[in-house]
């Protein structure tokens, strides 16, 4: 750890100083989210949403190997071997409820955690690696959950599978040979299916791997704080454990009290009641939408609805693709050199706006298209670019920050006092 | 320069979403979508106040039976049952040996190979068979059906909105009625077309199924409780909702206890939390 504080590794007994010499995974541990990663002492619950995106990976990968080993992958019985899970197998309903919902909780933890780096400033110099890193572990479960979406076979994951597929036929040209090629077929059928789940298999553990290499990147300059402040002594901060693991303890429970809630009393409240209808290429569901967590970007792309230069469906598309994208542009799109939005007062408005923006657009993408919310949609997408790409840039020059505190410890014992400027502010 | 270009790409896009606001306002101002009849004259489902809603519901089980005797006397006829085992009725309360004599007496037998001359014959179902299908296919199901293929119930509770009110509602006692005078005054093209049938719980207002439950009496139910058509409609409800969810006791009854302990572990970590930080601000 960068700190020089940071306490060091220093096994007692034998057999961990000779584990130790041989390979020092403990150590690395104890490094990593021991007692050797230095943090900031002044965080407050948002930063539980890391750690509990990791678990929710996790309790998927778990519940997700143990449905393959009864799932089969074929067009023919996918959805009645997903019945037979449900009805058969041993605690067959629990697996397969607890990686649906799971799907929605890991979705819902990363979005509080990407919004948390968007209020106080987690993107900045010095951790520009640390969300790059996390703009591609939201883009690799996106398509894993799209996929996943698509194996219960039923009318849902058929036609979602086929608007989604659709998009491909939207690049000039070449557009409908990639969406054949990428298909295995001119629909999705048996072939989509099989690459589907073997991907559908394989990208959570190339998750993994990134998501590795994005704590890897935040443990360089280590965790950012509610005042954006930089760490300046060994005052400002405290071992990663004990303290931010009673912490994380909290969150955990909260998180699985949550998570229960769901799969034993609303476990099909998020679902949509089509997809328990087998799949039928002959009989288009009269509403196909997405799962909740893409009903933002879906209602993005039926935004553009009219021609200019490019077709309104290659409009769609990029304008979709691109919303998710210029994510990666964020560090170098806000030039303020002051993290925390809790000093920041116009960017802080801004990005009220942004949530409620965010907010109606998963309304509009979820309503039938009448006029009213076709025209709520496109303002809404509007505003969701003109966010990023314009305003950002000019806020963060003509914007007059207030004051930072001097250091972590100073907000700390102000905010205690019952003084200074955090007080008002959202920070725990 | 990335702040220049990007400044280009939000105006960009913005630009053509302006174009896309404008052509959608013109459009509803010059043709306004037109109302449908279904928007008008669609009925919300009844509440079928069963045993099994709720949180912590559970099936009343001479409730599910009586359902079940209504799919057996009245919808077997023309709907499948297909995820569904005989075996399964004992999760209903039914005995093994009732179970037997009900899968041996059920009236379509269940699709087999003669084991002599391996041509394809049908024999007695069995506890461990599924439900038979009334039709040998699609085909031969929408021949005899006015070209409509009754759809397979076993999911049917989950796989529409609401879906135990909707089933209760869909051939209730309310459900089949005369179309009413005003809908064909106001959208004449919207008659009934002839094979159909008017219901008003029904998506787009025709359904192709005849009224299934037309008088009172007409399943003698075993526990003798009068077999109104309102209570057929709620008792076969409760029946489709057992079939789409079999364990939904034991998922209520591990939720509670689950959420017993998520709690208890909680209030524990909670409690730790205290502990470790009484010494440091934060």
């Amino acid at each position: 750890m960068s700190f020089p504080w940071a306490k060091h590794y220093e096994p007692k007994q034998p057999l961990m100083r000779w584990l130790d010499e041989k390979l020092p995974l403990p150590r690395l541990v104890y490094n990593a989210v021991g007692a050797g990663y230095p943090v900031p002492r002044n965080l407050n619950y948002f930063w539980n949403f890391g750690v509990l995106a990791g678990l929710a990976l996790t309790l998927q990968i778990v519940t997700g190997v143990t449905l393959a080993m009864h799932y089969a992958a074929n067009g023919a019985v996918a959805f009645q071997s997903v019945e037979q899970i449900m009805r058969d197998v041993n605690a067959g309903w629990f697996l397969r409820y607890a990686h649906a919902n799971g799907a929605s909780m890991f979705l819902l933890v990363v979005y509080i955690h990407i919004g948390r780096g968007l209020y106080y400033g987690s993107y900045k110099a010095p951790r520009e690696m640390v969300w790059l890193l996390g703009v591609v572990i939201f883009l690799l479960m996106m398509a894993t959950a799209f996929m996943g979406y698509v194996l219960p076979w039923g009318q849902m994951s058929f036609w979602g599978a086929q608007v989604i597929t659709g998009f491909f036929s939207a690049i000039p040209v070449v557009g409908e040979t990639v969406r054949i090629w990428l298909l295995g077929g001119y629909a999705p059928d048996n072939a989509a299916l099989n690459r589907f789940f073997s991907l559908h298999y394989l990208l959570p553990f190339v998750t993994a791997g990134v998501i590795i290499m994005h704590i890897w990147a935040l443990h360089i300059p280590g965790s950012n704080n509610p005042t954006g402040v930089d760490v300046k002594a060994e005052a400002d901060t405290v071992p990663f454990h004990p303290y931010y693991t009673a912490k994380d303890g909290v969150g955990v429970g909260v998180f699985l009290l949550v998570f229960a809630a769901l799969i034993f009393f609303s476990p099909n409240m998020l679902g949509h009641p089509d997809n328990y209808v087998e799949a039928n290429p002959l009989s288009t569901p009269a509403h196909i939408v997405p799962e909740w967590y893409f009903l933002p970007f879906y209602a993005i792309l039926k935004s553009f609805t009219a021609d200019f230069i490019l077709p309104a469906k290659l409009w769609g598309v990029l304008a979709m693709f691109g919303s998710i994208l210029l994510l990666f542009f964020l560090p170098w799109l806000d030039t303020s050199p002051v993290r925390s939005a809790n000093f920041r007062p116009r960017y802080r408005a801004f990005l009220v706006v942004l949530l409620v923006d965010v907010l109606i657009l998963g309304y509009v993408g979820g309503a039938e298209s009448k006029p009213q919310t076709v025209i709520m949609g496109q303002i809404a997408s509007a505003y969701y670019f003109l966010h990023f790409l314009v305003i950002l840039p000019l806020v963060s020059r003509s914007e007059r920050p207030r004051p930072l505190p001097t250091s972590i410890t100073q907000a700390v014992l102000d905010r205690s006092a019952g003084l200074g400027p955090a007080k008002s502010a959202m920070a725990n | 320069m990335v702040r220049f270009i990007a400044i280009l790409v939000g105006a960009a896009f913005s630009f053509v979403l302006a174009l896309a606001l404008w052509g959608t306002v013109a459009t509803w101002i010059a043709e306004p979508p037109p109302p449908s009849a279904e928007h008008e004259y669609l009925h919300h489902p009844k509440e079928a106040e069963l045993a099994s809603a709720g949180y912590f519901g559970k099936f009343d089980r001479r409730q599910v039976q009586r359902g079940f005797q209504v799919y057996k006397e009245v919808c077997a006829a023309c709907h499948s049952l297909r995820y569904v085992a005989f075996r399964d009725l004992e999760h209903i309360g039914y005995s093994e040996a009732e179970v037997k004599a009900i899968a041996s007496q059920w009236v379509i037998e269940q699709p087999a190979v003669n084991g002599d001359t391996g041509e394809a014959s049908t024999r007695k179902n069995l506890p461990s068979d599924h439900f038979p299908s009334p039709f040998a296919n699609e085909v031969a199901a929408r021949a005899a059906n006015n070209n409509a293929l009754p759809p397979d119930l076993s999911l049917m509770a989950k796989a529409r909105h609401d879906g135990a009110n909707y089933i209760y509602s869909l051939v209730g006692p309310d459900a089949y009625v005369p179309q009413p005078a005003a809908l064909v005054r106001e959208f004449p093209g919207s008659k009934t077309p002839p094979g159909l049938h008017y219901n008003q719980y029904f998506p787009n207002l025709n359904i192709a199924m005849p009224p299934p439950l037309t008088a009172d009496g007409q399943v003698t139910y075993a526990d003798g409780t009068r077999a109104t058509r309102d209570q057929m409609a709620k008792d076969v409800s409760a029946f489709l909702t057992w079939t789409a969810e079999p364990n939904l006791e034991a998922r209520h009854g591990a939720g509670l206890a689950a959420v017993i302990f998520i709690a208890i572990f909680c209030f524990l970590a909670w409690g730790a939390y205290q502990n470790v930080w009484r010494d440091v601000k934060h």
